[in-house]
Protein backbone atom coordinates (compact mmCIF):
# COMPACT_ATOMS: atom_id res chain seq x y z
CA UNK A 1 0.00 0.00 0.00
CA UNK A 2 2.60 2.67 1.24
CA UNK A 3 5.08 1.72 -2.17
CA UNK A 4 3.90 4.90 -3.97
CA UNK A 5 7.03 6.46 -6.01
CA UNK A 6 7.39 9.47 -4.04
CA UNK A 7 7.52 7.37 -1.00
CA UNK A 8 10.13 4.43 -2.02
CA UNK A 9 13.27 6.06 -0.44
CA UNK A 10 11.38 6.57 3.25
CA UNK A 11 9.86 3.11 3.04
CA UNK A 12 13.27 1.27 3.02
CA UNK A 13 14.40 2.94 6.52
CA UNK A 14 11.16 2.47 7.51
CA UNK A 15 11.28 -1.25 7.06
CA UNK A 16 13.88 -1.24 9.47
CA UNK A 17 12.80 1.25 11.76
CA UNK A 18 9.11 1.21 12.16
CA UNK A 19 6.57 -1.11 13.83
CA UNK A 20 2.91 -2.11 12.56
CA UNK A 21 0.24 -1.99 15.08
CA UNK A 22 -2.89 -4.24 14.49
CA UNK A 23 -6.37 -3.40 16.19
CA UNK A 24 -8.66 -6.14 16.11
CA UNK A 25 -12.43 -5.59 18.03
CA UNK A 26 -10.83 -3.17 20.43
CA UNK A 27 -13.46 -1.97 22.72
CA UNK A 28 -13.17 0.08 25.74
CA UNK A 29 -15.57 1.05 28.41
CA UNK A 30 -15.22 3.49 31.31
CA UNK A 31 -17.94 3.24 34.66
CA UNK A 32 -19.44 0.08 33.21
CA UNK A 33 -21.41 1.39 30.86
CA UNK A 34 -20.17 4.39 28.76
CA UNK A 35 -18.27 2.86 25.74
CA UNK A 36 -15.62 5.00 24.57
CA UNK A 37 -14.74 2.60 21.76
CA UNK A 38 -16.80 0.16 20.22
CA UNK A 39 -15.17 -3.09 17.99
CA UNK A 40 -12.53 -1.13 16.81
CA UNK A 41 -10.80 -2.94 13.24
CA UNK A 42 -7.96 -0.48 12.46
CA UNK A 43 -4.53 -1.08 10.85
CA UNK A 44 -1.41 0.69 10.96
CA UNK A 45 2.05 0.36 8.49
CA UNK A 46 5.13 0.28 9.65
CA UNK A 47 6.63 3.68 8.63
CA UNK A 48 3.20 5.28 8.89
CA UNK A 49 2.09 8.30 9.62
CA UNK A 50 -1.07 8.40 10.61
CA UNK A 51 -3.30 11.10 11.52
CA UNK A 52 -6.30 10.82 13.75
CA UNK A 53 -9.03 13.11 13.62
CA UNK A 54 -12.21 13.50 15.32
CA UNK A 55 -14.58 15.80 17.37
CA UNK A 56 -13.47 16.44 21.12
CA UNK A 57 -14.44 13.09 23.19
CA UNK A 58 -14.66 10.71 20.63
CA UNK A 59 -12.02 8.46 21.94
CA UNK A 60 -8.83 9.42 20.57
CA UNK A 61 -6.65 9.72 23.53
CA UNK A 62 -8.24 6.52 25.02
CA UNK A 63 -7.02 4.98 21.68
CA UNK A 64 -3.81 6.34 21.86
CA UNK A 65 -3.36 5.23 25.92
CA UNK A 66 -4.74 1.53 24.82
CA UNK A 67 -1.95 1.30 21.92
CA UNK A 68 1.16 2.81 24.48
CA UNK A 69 0.17 -0.18 26.34
CA UNK A 70 -0.89 2.50 29.66
CA UNK A 71 -4.45 1.00 29.68
CA UNK A 72 -6.13 -2.12 28.48
CA UNK A 73 -8.77 -2.88 26.17
CA UNK A 74 -11.70 -4.66 28.00
CA UNK A 75 -12.04 -7.11 25.05
CA UNK A 76 -10.23 -7.10 21.33
CA UNK A 77 -6.33 -7.54 20.31
CA UNK A 78 -3.76 -4.95 19.57
CA UNK A 79 -0.74 -6.70 18.02
CA UNK A 80 2.41 -5.82 17.13
CA UNK A 81 4.66 -6.40 14.33
CA UNK A 82 7.66 -6.82 15.14
CA UNK A 83 6.10 -8.55 18.57
CA UNK A 84 8.48 -10.61 20.75
CA UNK A 85 11.40 -8.03 19.36
CA UNK A 86 11.34 -5.17 22.36
CA UNK A 87 10.84 -2.00 20.91
CA UNK A 88 9.97 1.30 22.57
CA UNK A 89 6.81 3.12 22.28
CA UNK A 90 7.41 7.23 22.83
CA UNK A 91 4.44 9.59 24.05
CA UNK A 92 4.07 12.72 23.80
CA UNK A 93 1.10 14.48 25.49
CA UNK A 94 -0.52 17.96 24.34
CA UNK A 95 1.35 20.17 26.96
CA UNK A 96 5.26 19.76 27.48
CA UNK A 97 5.16 18.02 31.23
CA UNK A 98 8.63 18.17 31.80
CA UNK A 99 10.28 17.56 35.60
CA UNK A 100 10.22 21.09 37.05
CA UNK A 101 13.45 20.55 38.99
CA UNK A 102 15.59 18.62 36.20
CA UNK A 103 17.12 20.73 33.24
CA UNK A 104 16.92 20.29 29.64
CA UNK A 105 19.69 17.58 29.14
CA UNK A 106 18.51 15.89 32.26
CA UNK A 107 14.73 15.71 30.99
CA UNK A 108 15.77 14.69 27.67
CA UNK A 109 17.81 11.92 28.87
CA UNK A 110 14.91 10.43 31.55
CA UNK A 111 13.98 7.19 29.31
CA UNK A 112 16.76 6.28 28.66
CA UNK A 113 17.74 6.88 32.89
CA UNK A 114 14.41 4.95 33.68
CA UNK A 115 15.39 2.15 30.89
CA UNK A 116 18.28 1.48 33.12
CA UNK A 117 21.12 3.17 30.74
CA UNK A 118 24.66 4.34 32.04
CA UNK A 119 24.82 8.16 32.61
CA UNK A 120 27.56 8.99 30.07
CA UNK A 121 25.58 7.20 27.31
CA UNK A 122 22.44 8.60 28.19
CA UNK A 123 24.03 12.08 27.78
CA UNK A 124 25.26 11.60 24.63
CA UNK A 125 22.10 10.44 23.30
CA UNK A 126 19.89 13.34 24.97
CA UNK A 127 22.16 15.76 23.47
CA UNK A 128 22.77 14.33 19.82
CA UNK A 129 18.54 14.79 19.98
CA UNK A 130 18.16 17.80 21.43
CA UNK A 131 20.76 19.01 18.83
CA UNK A 132 18.47 17.74 16.18
CA UNK A 133 15.44 19.72 17.63
CA UNK A 134 17.79 22.85 18.17
CA UNK A 135 18.06 23.42 21.79
CA UNK A 136 21.94 22.47 22.05
CA UNK A 137 22.83 26.06 23.63
CA UNK A 138 20.03 25.62 26.22
CA UNK A 139 21.16 22.19 27.87
CA UNK A 140 21.66 23.48 31.09
CA UNK A 141 18.67 25.36 31.35
CA UNK A 142 15.64 24.69 33.63
CA UNK A 143 11.65 24.48 32.23
CA UNK A 144 10.39 27.47 33.97
CA UNK A 145 13.19 29.24 31.83
CA UNK A 146 12.02 28.42 28.31
CA UNK A 147 9.26 29.19 26.11
CA UNK A 148 6.10 26.97 25.39
CA UNK A 149 7.62 26.52 22.14
CA UNK A 150 11.31 25.25 23.44
CA UNK A 151 9.20 23.06 26.34
CA UNK A 152 7.78 21.58 23.82
CA UNK A 153 10.95 20.42 22.09
CA UNK A 154 12.51 19.14 25.04
CA UNK A 155 9.55 16.99 25.16
CA UNK A 156 9.56 15.79 21.44
CA UNK A 157 13.25 15.18 22.12
CA UNK A 158 12.31 12.96 25.03
CA UNK A 159 10.16 10.77 22.96
CA UNK A 160 12.89 10.75 20.71
CA UNK A 161 15.61 9.75 22.23
CA UNK A 162 15.02 6.12 22.70
CA UNK A 163 14.80 6.39 19.02
CA UNK A 164 11.08 4.95 19.37
CA UNK A 165 9.23 2.63 16.82
CA UNK A 166 6.22 3.69 17.58
CA UNK A 167 5.81 7.60 18.10
CA UNK A 168 2.07 8.76 19.95
CA UNK A 169 1.41 11.74 19.93
CA UNK A 170 -1.87 13.25 21.59
CA UNK A 171 -2.54 17.04 20.36
CA UNK A 172 0.99 17.92 21.01
CA UNK A 173 0.91 21.45 19.80
CA UNK A 174 -2.33 22.16 20.54
CA UNK A 175 -1.30 24.94 23.38
CA UNK A 176 1.35 26.56 21.02
CA UNK A 177 1.12 29.61 19.47
CA UNK A 178 0.54 29.25 15.16
CA UNK A 179 3.83 30.34 14.17
CA UNK A 180 6.05 27.99 16.47
CA UNK A 181 3.15 25.20 15.89
CA UNK A 182 4.19 24.93 12.25
CA UNK A 183 7.95 25.16 13.05
CA UNK A 184 7.24 22.27 15.16
CA UNK A 185 5.45 20.37 12.69
CA UNK A 186 7.78 20.87 10.15
CA UNK A 187 10.85 19.23 12.53
CA UNK A 188 8.34 16.52 13.60
CA UNK A 189 7.74 15.21 9.57
CA UNK A 190 11.53 16.08 8.88
CA UNK A 191 12.45 13.47 12.14
CA UNK A 192 9.83 11.03 10.43
CA UNK A 193 11.19 11.07 7.06
CA UNK A 194 14.95 10.59 8.63
CA UNK A 195 14.05 7.60 10.79
CA UNK A 196 11.14 6.07 9.24
CA UNK A 197 9.11 5.10 12.69
CA UNK A 198 5.52 4.58 12.31
CA UNK A 199 3.80 7.76 14.10
CA UNK A 200 -0.02 8.07 15.21
CA UNK A 201 -0.55 11.69 15.76
CA UNK A 202 -4.05 12.56 17.45
CA UNK A 203 -5.01 15.74 16.40
CA UNK A 204 -8.11 18.45 16.13
CA UNK A 205 -6.53 20.39 12.92
CA UNK A 206 -7.68 19.25 9.25
CA UNK A 207 -4.36 21.36 7.64
CA UNK A 208 -2.24 19.83 10.65
CA UNK A 209 -3.01 16.33 9.86
CA UNK A 210 -2.89 16.80 5.55
CA UNK A 211 0.48 19.04 6.06
CA UNK A 212 2.34 15.69 7.92
CA UNK A 213 0.30 12.28 7.54
CA UNK A 214 0.32 10.02 4.77
CA UNK A 215 -3.15 8.57 6.17
CA UNK A 216 -6.07 10.26 8.13
CA UNK A 217 -8.59 8.13 10.17
CA UNK A 218 -11.44 10.24 11.67
CA UNK A 219 -13.40 8.73 14.01
CA UNK A 220 -17.35 9.44 15.06
CA UNK A 221 -18.54 11.01 17.84
CA UNK A 222 -19.09 7.96 19.56
CA UNK A 223 -17.95 4.13 19.83
CA UNK A 224 -14.97 5.12 17.72
CA UNK A 225 -16.14 4.27 14.72
CA UNK A 226 -13.98 4.88 12.40
CA UNK A 227 -16.18 7.50 9.69
CA UNK A 228 -13.45 7.95 6.98
CA UNK A 229 -9.81 6.15 5.94
CA UNK A 230 -8.17 7.84 3.43
CA UNK A 231 -4.34 7.78 2.16
CA UNK A 232 -3.17 11.10 1.42
CA UNK A 233 -1.77 12.46 -1.03
CA UNK A 234 1.45 14.83 0.51
CA UNK A 235 0.88 18.18 -0.32
CA UNK A 236 2.31 18.18 -4.21
CA UNK A 237 5.79 19.59 -4.01
CA UNK A 238 6.21 16.66 -1.65
CA UNK A 239 4.99 14.10 -3.28
CA UNK A 240 6.72 14.92 -6.99
CA UNK A 241 9.76 15.93 -5.20
CA UNK A 242 10.90 15.04 -1.72
CA UNK A 243 13.88 17.08 -2.29
CA UNK A 244 12.06 20.10 -3.37
CA UNK A 245 10.02 20.01 -0.59
CA UNK A 246 12.88 19.21 2.17
CA UNK A 247 14.12 22.50 0.53
CA UNK A 248 10.64 24.42 0.99
CA UNK A 249 10.75 23.11 4.58
CA UNK A 250 13.93 24.64 5.13
CA UNK A 251 12.94 27.57 3.49
CA UNK A 252 10.01 27.99 5.82
CA UNK A 253 11.94 27.25 8.83
CA UNK A 254 14.63 30.42 7.71
CA UNK A 255 11.13 32.19 7.26
CA UNK A 256 9.86 31.74 10.60
CA UNK A 257 12.92 31.69 11.98
CA UNK A 258 13.51 35.26 10.75
CA UNK A 259 9.80 35.93 12.01
CA UNK A 260 9.97 35.30 15.47
CA UNK A 261 13.60 36.94 15.56
CA UNK B 1 17.24 42.87 52.26
CA UNK B 2 16.52 46.72 53.57
CA UNK B 3 12.49 46.10 51.28
CA UNK B 4 11.76 43.44 53.35
CA UNK B 5 13.04 44.45 57.21
CA UNK B 6 12.11 47.67 57.08
CA UNK B 7 8.10 47.17 56.54
CA UNK B 8 7.30 45.05 59.26
CA UNK B 9 9.87 46.79 61.93
CA UNK B 10 7.83 50.45 61.21
CA UNK B 11 4.49 48.75 63.11
CA UNK B 12 6.83 47.10 65.72
CA UNK B 13 8.67 50.57 66.61
CA UNK B 14 5.65 52.46 66.31
CA UNK B 15 3.82 49.74 68.62
CA UNK B 16 6.42 49.98 71.09
CA UNK B 17 6.50 53.45 71.60
CA UNK B 18 2.77 53.44 72.05
CA UNK B 19 2.68 50.95 74.72
CA UNK B 20 5.47 52.44 76.31
CA UNK B 21 3.66 55.50 76.87
CA UNK B 22 0.38 54.06 77.46
CA UNK B 23 2.40 52.51 80.54
CA UNK B 24 4.10 55.07 82.09
CA UNK B 25 1.25 57.29 81.41
CA UNK B 26 -1.05 55.01 83.57
CA UNK B 27 -3.83 54.55 81.41
CA UNK B 28 -2.51 50.50 81.44
CA UNK B 29 -1.74 48.69 85.17
CA UNK B 30 1.98 47.60 85.03
CA UNK B 31 1.18 44.52 87.09
CA UNK B 32 -1.13 43.45 83.91
CA UNK B 33 0.60 44.76 80.84
CA UNK B 34 4.69 45.51 81.10
CA UNK B 35 6.04 48.85 79.42
CA UNK B 36 8.34 47.60 77.05
CA UNK B 37 11.41 48.95 78.53
CA UNK B 38 10.55 46.65 81.35
CA UNK B 39 10.16 43.57 79.41
CA UNK B 40 14.16 44.35 78.42
CA UNK B 41 15.40 44.85 81.46
CA UNK B 42 14.05 41.45 82.84
CA UNK B 43 15.92 39.90 79.65
CA UNK B 44 18.91 41.82 80.47
CA UNK B 45 18.61 41.00 84.08
CA UNK B 46 18.16 37.61 83.58
CA UNK B 47 19.91 36.71 80.66
CA UNK B 48 21.71 33.71 81.51
CA UNK B 49 18.68 32.04 82.95
CA UNK B 50 16.36 32.87 79.98
CA UNK B 51 19.40 32.37 77.28
CA UNK B 52 19.43 28.50 78.91
CA UNK B 53 15.94 28.49 79.25
CA UNK B 54 16.03 28.72 75.19
CA UNK B 55 18.37 26.96 74.28
CA UNK B 56 16.57 23.88 76.12
CA UNK B 57 13.63 24.80 74.62
CA UNK B 58 15.04 25.41 70.95
CA UNK B 59 16.70 21.62 71.38
CA UNK B 60 13.28 19.70 72.29
CA UNK B 61 10.89 21.67 69.60
CA UNK B 62 13.93 20.98 67.15
CA UNK B 63 14.62 17.51 67.65
CA UNK B 64 10.53 17.21 67.73
CA UNK B 65 10.30 19.05 64.75
CA UNK B 66 13.32 17.05 62.79
CA UNK B 67 11.22 13.87 64.05
CA UNK B 68 7.89 15.46 63.02
CA UNK B 69 9.31 15.88 59.60
CA UNK B 70 11.19 12.33 59.13
CA UNK B 71 7.92 10.18 60.16
CA UNK B 72 5.46 12.60 58.44
CA UNK B 73 7.15 12.39 55.12
CA UNK B 74 7.60 8.30 56.42
CA UNK B 75 3.65 7.98 56.88
CA UNK B 76 2.46 9.56 54.09
CA UNK B 77 4.76 7.51 51.53
CA UNK B 78 3.01 4.99 52.83
CA UNK B 79 -0.53 6.15 53.12
CA UNK B 80 -0.18 7.05 49.39
CA UNK B 81 1.37 2.96 48.60
CA UNK B 82 -2.07 1.65 48.27
CA UNK B 83 -5.80 3.08 48.32
CA UNK B 84 -6.72 0.80 51.09
CA UNK B 85 -4.16 1.77 52.95
CA UNK B 86 -5.22 5.34 52.93
CA UNK B 87 -8.97 4.29 53.76
CA UNK B 88 -7.65 2.74 56.31
CA UNK B 89 -5.58 4.85 58.27
CA UNK B 90 -5.81 8.17 56.74
CA UNK B 91 -8.55 8.58 59.65
CA UNK B 92 -6.68 8.10 62.71
CA UNK B 93 -4.54 10.53 61.60
CA UNK B 94 -7.24 13.32 61.22
CA UNK B 95 -8.51 11.96 64.37
CA UNK B 96 -4.67 11.85 66.03
CA UNK B 97 -4.78 15.71 65.16
CA UNK B 98 -7.49 16.73 66.56
CA UNK B 99 -6.92 15.12 69.64
CA UNK B 100 -6.03 18.23 72.36
CA UNK B 101 -2.53 18.37 72.38
CA UNK B 102 -3.14 19.89 76.67
CA UNK B 103 -4.91 17.03 77.39
CA UNK B 104 -2.45 14.51 76.88
CA UNK B 105 0.58 16.77 77.93
CA UNK B 106 0.32 14.56 81.23
CA UNK B 107 -0.28 11.56 79.87
CA UNK B 108 3.16 11.95 77.81
CA UNK B 109 4.57 13.07 81.32
CA UNK B 110 3.69 9.38 82.67
CA UNK B 111 5.40 7.70 79.99
CA UNK B 112 8.46 10.11 79.27
CA UNK B 113 8.77 11.28 82.67
CA UNK B 114 9.97 15.07 84.05
CA UNK B 115 12.19 16.27 81.04
CA UNK B 116 13.40 16.60 77.24
CA UNK B 117 11.83 13.45 76.40
CA UNK B 118 8.31 14.90 76.81
CA UNK B 119 9.40 18.00 75.75
CA UNK B 120 10.40 16.14 72.54
CA UNK B 121 7.49 13.99 72.55
CA UNK B 122 4.76 16.83 72.65
CA UNK B 123 6.54 19.28 69.95
CA UNK B 124 6.68 15.91 67.59
CA UNK B 125 2.69 14.95 68.56
CA UNK B 126 2.24 18.64 67.87
CA UNK B 127 3.80 19.14 64.69
CA UNK B 128 4.15 15.94 62.36
CA UNK B 129 -0.27 15.72 61.16
CA UNK B 130 0.72 18.85 58.88
CA UNK B 131 3.52 17.16 57.16
CA UNK B 132 1.40 14.12 56.74
CA UNK B 133 -1.14 16.06 55.35
CA UNK B 134 0.87 18.55 52.80
CA UNK B 135 3.05 15.44 51.78
CA UNK B 136 0.55 12.69 50.86
CA UNK B 137 -1.55 15.44 49.33
CA UNK B 138 1.62 16.20 47.23
CA UNK B 139 1.89 12.99 46.37
CA UNK B 140 -1.52 12.08 45.31
CA UNK B 141 -1.70 14.56 42.80
CA UNK B 142 1.28 14.11 40.83
CA UNK B 143 0.48 15.25 37.20
CA UNK B 144 -0.72 11.72 35.76
CA UNK B 145 0.92 12.08 32.46
CA UNK B 146 3.88 11.90 34.14
CA UNK B 147 2.96 8.90 35.83
CA UNK B 148 1.95 7.40 32.35
CA UNK B 149 5.47 8.16 31.12
CA UNK B 150 7.35 6.64 34.25
CA UNK B 151 5.08 3.59 33.46
CA UNK B 152 5.63 3.76 29.70
CA UNK B 153 9.27 3.44 30.38
CA UNK B 154 9.08 0.59 32.93
CA UNK B 155 9.99 2.60 35.81
CA UNK B 156 9.43 0.49 39.51
CA UNK B 157 6.90 1.83 42.01
CA UNK B 158 10.40 2.98 44.26
CA UNK B 159 12.15 4.60 41.27
CA UNK B 160 8.54 6.26 40.42
CA UNK B 161 8.46 7.26 44.47
CA UNK B 162 12.10 8.60 44.27
CA UNK B 163 12.64 10.04 41.44
CA UNK B 164 8.77 11.56 40.91
CA UNK B 165 6.36 11.20 43.69
CA UNK B 166 8.38 12.86 45.93
CA UNK B 167 10.47 15.60 44.19
CA UNK B 168 7.21 17.20 42.42
CA UNK B 169 5.64 17.10 46.18
CA UNK B 170 8.22 18.75 47.15
CA UNK B 171 6.64 22.40 47.41
CA UNK B 172 3.49 20.67 49.26
CA UNK B 173 6.09 19.13 51.78
CA UNK B 174 7.81 22.54 52.61
CA UNK B 175 3.96 24.20 52.88
CA UNK B 176 3.76 21.79 55.30
CA UNK B 177 6.97 22.17 57.27
CA UNK B 178 6.69 25.64 57.32
CA UNK B 179 3.13 25.30 59.46
CA UNK B 180 4.91 22.51 61.70
CA UNK B 181 7.53 24.74 62.44
CA UNK B 182 5.33 26.81 64.72
CA UNK B 183 3.35 24.40 65.64
CA UNK B 184 6.95 22.40 66.97
CA UNK B 185 7.69 25.66 69.50
CA UNK B 186 4.14 25.37 70.73
CA UNK B 187 4.25 21.85 71.52
CA UNK B 188 7.83 21.73 73.22
CA UNK B 189 5.91 24.72 75.56
CA UNK B 190 3.03 22.95 76.72
CA UNK B 191 5.73 20.12 77.57
CA UNK B 192 7.45 22.44 79.25
CA UNK B 193 4.18 23.06 81.22
CA UNK B 194 4.07 19.88 82.14
CA UNK B 195 7.91 18.28 82.36
CA UNK B 196 9.51 21.43 83.25
CA UNK B 197 12.69 23.12 81.83
CA UNK B 198 12.91 25.75 79.39
CA UNK B 199 10.92 28.67 78.55
CA UNK B 200 7.82 27.39 79.08
CA UNK B 201 8.99 26.68 83.17
CA UNK B 202 10.20 30.30 83.30
CA UNK B 203 6.86 31.37 82.30
CA UNK B 204 5.32 29.30 84.83
CA UNK B 205 7.79 30.42 87.60
CA UNK B 206 7.76 34.29 86.78
CA UNK B 207 4.05 33.90 87.10
CA UNK B 208 3.95 32.63 90.32
CA UNK B 209 5.87 35.20 91.39
CA UNK B 210 4.13 38.04 89.58
CA UNK B 211 6.58 39.12 87.02
CA UNK B 212 5.11 39.49 84.60
CA UNK B 213 7.69 41.59 82.60
CA UNK B 214 10.05 38.34 82.72
CA UNK B 215 6.70 35.94 81.05
CA UNK B 216 6.74 38.87 78.18
CA UNK B 217 10.48 38.12 78.17
CA UNK B 218 9.76 34.46 77.85
CA UNK B 219 7.18 34.29 75.34
CA UNK B 220 9.23 37.06 72.98
CA UNK B 221 11.84 34.79 72.85
CA UNK B 222 9.12 31.90 72.48
CA UNK B 223 7.78 33.56 69.39
CA UNK B 224 11.55 34.67 68.11
CA UNK B 225 12.64 30.87 68.02
CA UNK B 226 9.44 29.97 66.53
CA UNK B 227 10.07 32.95 64.07
CA UNK B 228 13.55 31.81 63.38
CA UNK B 229 12.29 28.10 62.56
CA UNK B 230 9.80 29.31 60.02
CA UNK B 231 12.39 31.21 58.30
CA UNK B 232 14.96 28.47 58.14
CA UNK B 233 12.50 26.67 56.56
CA UNK B 234 11.81 29.29 54.24
CA UNK B 235 15.34 29.72 53.04
CA UNK B 236 15.87 26.04 52.77
CA UNK B 237 12.61 25.86 50.34
CA UNK B 238 14.07 29.06 48.60
CA UNK B 239 17.33 27.35 48.02
CA UNK B 240 15.32 24.20 46.50
CA UNK B 241 13.05 25.16 44.62
CA UNK B 242 13.88 28.44 43.45
CA UNK B 243 15.04 27.25 39.85
CA UNK B 244 11.67 25.67 39.11
CA UNK B 245 9.12 26.19 41.50
CA UNK B 246 6.68 29.40 39.98
CA UNK B 247 6.20 30.60 43.58
CA UNK B 248 9.61 30.75 44.66
CA UNK B 249 10.08 32.53 41.77
CA UNK B 250 7.92 34.92 41.80
CA UNK B 251 9.04 36.27 45.02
Amino acid sequence: MLQEVGHARRVTSAIARGVAVQLKGVRRVFDSNHVVIDRMDLDVDAGEFLAVLGPSGCGKSTLLRMIARLSEPDSGQIRFEPNGARFETSFVFQDAHLLPWRNVLANAALPLELMGEAKSKRDEKARAVLEQVGLLEALDRYPAELSGGMRMRVSLARALVTEPRLLLLDEPFAALDEITRFHLDVQLRELWQRRGMTVIFVTHSVSEAAFLANRAVVLARSGGAIKLDRRLELPTVRNNELRADLRLGQEMRLLLGAIEK
Amino acid sequence: MKKTLLPPLIPFVLLTVIAEFLVRAGFVRAYLVPAPSAVFRAMIDSRVELLQALFATSAGSLVGFVMSALTGIAIAVLLSSSRGVQRAFYPYAIFFQTVPLIAVAPLLVIWFGFGIQTVIASAFVASVFPVIANTLSGILSTDPPLRDLFKLYGASPLVTLFKLRLPAALPQVFTGLRVSAGLAVIGAIVGEFIAGGGLGSVVETARTQQRIDKVFAAVLLASLLGLALFGFINLLSHLTLRRWHASEQAQ
